[in-house]
């Protein structure tokens, strides 16, 4: 790639946006930093930022509200910022068409691994991977066959659609709203009851310890993660 | 160097003394000798100051007996118009105390201190009005001759020989703010009362003979002079004491009064008062009730009047009035002990000795004052009239005509001193079975019907044998020793009976008070028992409590202002239907009880009133001791809420500073500039992750606790499976169990669980890390749940230490720790308050095997949600 990365960071607290610059300064990436809305959507328009790192507390607007108004022109990744005990924030923001989150204080693992997700998703073409694979788990999109180790894996169709969509999405948050549209096309609280059902029926199949899954995590209150796809498929 | 700094206490009692002066309002007294000194007049110009200065100075009643000089005084001041009452066809025009009190002027000049108010008034005496005057924060200005005062009475009565029958107690004078002495001298007084200036030239004619000689006014000016005098004494040595001047007091004088039951008994009081009062000396009126004896009511009287004069009122009983009087002063510390000399000797006391003869004989050591008693003049009401008079005397004619007839159909075959027997054992019948003058009656009356119908010379009142005289004195004198041997047994049956039913009445009281735990129940108890001893209607008015107090029942509302009794056979509106009577201790009143009944007057008499006083007294300790009780409760919860406070903050500040120092001190090391090898450097930066790690566990258990205690925690049940949330849980503590093996023993069994799993999260992170903390490193956790009785109940056990019984209750209190280290006592609270919120409960138990193991339960409420089922691929 000729240029690196350009992330802009849309972020009040001066002290966050300090930490941020020196650990995405050691990483091959540009940072613009905004402190303010205004601003940020100013240099999300002028610069075309490859990633949006967005504080859902800004002074001048919430984070739901600039979220929909990047996505009214863009389709540039977006990972909210947002502290524990606002999963209702996170959670609509994910729906207005945020793509991840991260709770803070987070560390810059944490940071970075999104950006990356985010930014593969971003450059993928239009055709998806063939085949996804983390860790034991590989899951054929295109002949639909799941194997863990190997083994194949008997799922049902609901089961399926689950799992497909967490893997195209691999890495990346799903909020239960869009795993549900995703199978079921609408959304009630009954759906999501279901949705947990059959979430604890894919881990009796594919996780090793069900108790303990690695490979769908679940993210409390927002929704379902699987596990980021190996590099190498 | 002695220390010279006024006593504490002094200063406190001068600090409240002050204080209510502050809001009450300030008497000043013009105080003369004799009416016509001008008293009036002095009150008038002083008021003319005081409206000059500005002050609404109000004429609340003004005696002007005619004078002119006087009259023109009062003009140019508002007056209230006088109140007029009916009294037996006549109109009197008296003080309007209501009016003056909602006129409410800086000052009101009331006339006339020892004025006896009309009836249907609402205080029997002016002086009452002016105390509650005074309590409403109005300055009074008055005038009193000297003979009016209440300790005075008696030496005025006889240095002039008239009794005055008005009279203000002494305590009205020590009261006073300011007194004024208005003296003129006998001379000048008379040459007014000559030119008609005090009364109209008949009654001045009168009452130059009487009252107004000169050898009587010399007299009453050195009383008045000297009353001055000793309050200006009193005044100059409150100065000494407020600004801790102290010199070498003699031991502290104190003066106990022998009341008896004679007409002695008030003025030995006043004398008692007089000799206390200079020195402002402690004295006590006591009185000592011998069994077998009505108490007297001259002697309650006597005591009642003490304690009118600042004296402490004492009632002992005792076979022995000498034996008790001294027990009783040298268990006191009595200095003096005042007694009377009765005038007229009682003929077994020229055996016996007196009272001061019998104590002057025991040299108790201490001074005794024997004051010579005042002619004996015995009230005719000293003794009850026997009362069931005509059955008795029945009995006497009854008995002897028997006697009579027996003696007359058997008189062949009796001997003449067999039917005296006869007759003598109907006296001691009558004597048994009545008083003293029936069995009289009945002695004289069988000496009579024996010698005309027995002794010879027969059908005559002659008597031929001289020794029959004999036998006629010993049936008069049996007759008498019996029936007063029997009134004697009799009256202390009556006495121990009445006691008897005091003690149970009270006993009974004060056993339901302390069984009852609140004022309602203090309040039917003491209605209950009360009524019963009244035998009337009873109620009980507390401000502030259950019930509601009739604030427009004016004599309630006086009585609980003023912490004095109305209604009948008090002082206070004696007309009133009801008496009331305040519920105190000894502060301000409490509330008031009000007692309808017929006759209520009786229950203030003598017998009566010890009874309605104790039982009142024992209402008002209970009522107190509630009241107190929920204070020190309350105090209790605030000091428990202020130690957690206290609590809170210790640890917070040590709990967040201790991270915070960390990362302070790795960071600033990191910033240094001498170079450290790279292993030192990432030991400072993971030092900084794992305190601001811990450091946010701290502040999110903090704001946790405050979602769960400001009630804003909204649960969102959910069906969902229990094995998600506990894998989050476990996740989220990764890096905290790294040294230890966890298990979870989950059965298929375990149905989906309505719950807010953002919550139960929650309780499980901090369950698992608990059992981190206690367990030892690399031990075991076993998470475990089970389907029962309708809930699901999770564990979460450990191998550590376990909770001793005794904090398993208490660990799931805000802010409890074992022992030091650890958190700040959050953890366990926070998941208390979750589960709760879910309808579950939460506890702690010792584990088998050793180690402590937490569980808590979840219903199992309403249907879980069917699931399509569906086949696999």
């Amino acid at each position: 790639m000729a240029t690196e990365p350009l992330i802009l960071l849309i972020e009040d607290e001066a002290p966050m946006r300090r930490f941020l610059r020196a650990a995405l300064g050691a990483h091959p990436y540009r940072l613009l930093e905004a402190d303010t809305m205004r601003a940020g959507l100013a240099l999300a328009a002028g610069h075309a930022p490859d990633v949006i790192l967005l504080d859902l507390g800004l002074p001048d607007g919430d984070g739901l509200d600039a979220t929909s108004r990047i996505r009214e022109w863009s389709t540039t990744p977006i990972i909210v910022l947002s502290a524990r005990g606002l999963e209702g924030d996170k959670v609509a923001a994910l729906d207005a068409g945020a793509d991840d989150y991260l709770t803070k204080p987070f560390s810059v693992g944490e940071l970075l691994a999104r950006i990356r997700v985010a930014l593969r998703h971003a450059t993928a073409t239009g055709k998806p991977d063939p085949a996804v694979v983390v860790g034991p788990l590989r899951i054929d999109l295109t002949s639909r066959i799941v194997t863990v180790n190997g083994v194949e894996v008997h799922l049902t169709p609901t089961e399926y659609k689950l799992l497909a969509a967490l893997a195209r999405f691999s890495g990346r948050v799903l909020t239960h709203r869009q795993l549900v549209k995703e199978v079921w096309g609408g959304h009630t609280t009954t759906a999501t009851q279901a949705l947990r059902v059959h979430m604890n029926q894919i881990r009796h199949k594919i996780e090793a310890n069900p108790a303990r899954p690695l490979l769908i995590t679940t993210e409390p209150g927002v929704g379902y993660r699987m596990k980021e796809q190996d590099q190498e498929v | 160097m002695p220390d010279r700094r006024p006593d504490p206490d002094q200063l406190l009692a001068r600090i409240k003394q002050a204080d209510d002066r502050e809001h009450a309002g300030r008497l000043k007294i013009f105080f003369g000798a004799a009416p016509g000194v001008g008293k009036t007049f002095a009150m008038l110009r002083a008021a003319r100051v005081r409206a000059a200065a500005g002050s609404a100075v109000v004429i609340g009643v003004v005696e002007t007996h005619g004078r002119d000089e006087t009259r023109s005084l009062t003009e140019g001041f508002e007056e209230i118009p006088r109140r007029t009452l009916e009294y037996r066809g006549t109109a009197l025009p008296e003080f309007d105390l209501d009016r003056a009190l909602t006129r409410r002027p800086d000052l009101l000049l009331v006339d006339e201190l020892a004025h006896t108010n009309a009836p249907g008034s609402r205080h029997a005496k002016r002086w009452q009005d002016v105390e509650e005057l005074l309590t409403a924060g109005i300055d009074v200005y008055t005038t009193l001759n000297v003979q009016h005062i209440e300790s005075l009475n008696d030496v005025v009565a006889q240095i002039t020989g008239v009794v005055v029958r008005e009279t203000v107690p002494d305590k009205i004078l020590g009261r006073a703010d300011e007194i004024e002495l208005v003296d003129v001298s006998p001379e000048v007084l008379i040459q007014r009362l000559k030119e008609g200036k005090v009364y109209v030239p008949a009654t001045a004619e009168r009452a130059l003979e009487h009252f107004f000689r000169r050898g009587n006014l010399l007299a009453l000016r050195e009383l008045a002079l000297r009353r001055t005098a000793e309050r200006v004494d009193a005044q100059v040595r409150d100065y000494r004491q407020n600004f801790g001047i102290r010199e070498p007091w003699p031991a502290v004088e104190r003066i106990l009064v022998a009341v008896g039951p004679d007409a002695s008994a008030t003025p030995l009081v006043r004398a008692a008062r007089r000799m206390a009062e200079p020195s402002g000396t402690e004295w006590f009126a006591v009185t000592v009730e011998q069994g077998g004896r009505e108490p007297s009511p001259l002697a309650a009287d006597a005591l009642r009047l003490a304690e009118s004069l600042g004296g402490t009122a004492v009632r002992l009983v005792g076979a022995s009035v000498a034996d008790e009087l001294l027990a009783w002063a040298a268990e006191h510390n009595i200095t003096r002990l005042v007694v009377g000399r009765p005038a007229r000797r009682a003929w077994w006391e020229r055996f016996r000795g007196s009272l001061p003869e019998t104590l002057v004989a025991r040299d108790p050591g201490i001074e005794i004052s024997v004051i010579t008693g005042t002619p004996d003049e015995r009230p005719a009401t000293v003794r009850t009239q026997i009362r069931s008079a005509p059955p008795a005397y029945g009995l006497v004619l009854g008995v002897i005509a028997a006697a009579t007839a027996l003696g007359f159909g058997l008189r062949q075959t009796l001997s003449t001193a067999d039917i005296a027997m006869l007759y003598l054992l109907g006296v001691v019948i009558v004597g048994a079975r009545s008083r003293t003058r029936p069995a009289v009656a009945a002695a004289i009356l069988s000496i009579a019907l024996f010698d005309f119908i027995f002794v010879p010379p027969y059908y005559t009142f002659a008597v031929s044998d001289g020794s029959y005289i004999l036998t006629f004195a010993m049936m008069l004198g049996i007759g008498i020793a019996v029936a007063r041997l029997t009134g004697r047994i009799r009256e202390d049956a009556d006495r121990l009976r009445q006691r008897e039913r005091e003690t149970a009445a009270a006993y009974a009281l004060s056993r339901d008070i302390s069984r009852a735990g609140d004022i309602t129940g203090i309040e039917a108890a003491t209605r209950k028992h009360l009524e019963w001893a009244v035998a009337g209607t009873v109620d009980i008015f507390l401000p502030g409590e259950s019930n509601h107090f009739p604030e427009s029942d004016p004599v309630a509302v006086w009585v609980l202002e003023n912490g004095k009794p109305a209604g009948p056979g008090t002082d206070t509106l004696p007309r009133q239907d009801g008496l009331y009577l305040p519920l105190a201790t000894t502060g301000r009143p409490m509330g008031v009880v009000r007692i309808t009944r017929p006759a209520a007057a009786e229950l203030m008499d003598a017998v009566h009133r010890p009874l309605v006083e104790a039982l009142v007294a024992q209402a008002a300790l209970g009522i107190e001791r509630v009241i107190l009780g929920a204070r020190n409760e309350t105090s209790r919860i605030e000091v428990e809420a202020e130690r957690l406070r206290t609590s809170l903050l210790s640890s917070l500040s040590h709990d967040l500073r201790t991270p915070l120092a960390s990362i302070e001190g790795a960071a600033s090391s990191l910033l240094d500039d001498s170079v450290k090898p790279d292993q030192v450097q990432a030991e400072l930066a993971q030092t900084i992750l794992d305190e601001s790690r811990r450091m946010n566990r701290l502040v999110g258990n903090l704001l946790e606790m405050v979602r769960v205690q400001s009630g804003s925690l909204a649960v969102q049940k959910e069906w969902q499976p229990l094995e998600e949330v506990i894998g989050i849980a476990l996740l989220r503590l990764d890096d905290r169990l790294t040294n230890f093996t966890v298990t979870v023993d989950l059965p298929a069994t375990v149905p989906l669980v309505p719950m807010d799993g953002l919550l139960i999260e929650q309780v499980l992170i901090n369950l698992i890390e608990n059992a981190a903390k206690y367990a030892r490193s690399g031990g075991a956790i076993d998470v475990a749940a089970t389907e029962r009785d309708g809930s699901v109940v999770v564990s979460v056990a450990d191998r550590g230490p376990g909770v001793p019984a005794a904090e398993r209750e208490r660990i799931f209190d805000k802010f409890y720790r074992i022992g030091s280290g650890g958190g700040i006592g959050l953890g366990l609270a926070i998941c208390r308050g979750i589960v709760l919120a879910h309808g579950g409960r939460i506890w702690a138990d010792a584990r088998e095997g050793g180690g402590a193991i937490f569980r808590f339960s979840l219903p199992l409420e309403g249907a879980a949600p069917a699931l399509p089922a569906e086949e696999t691929i």
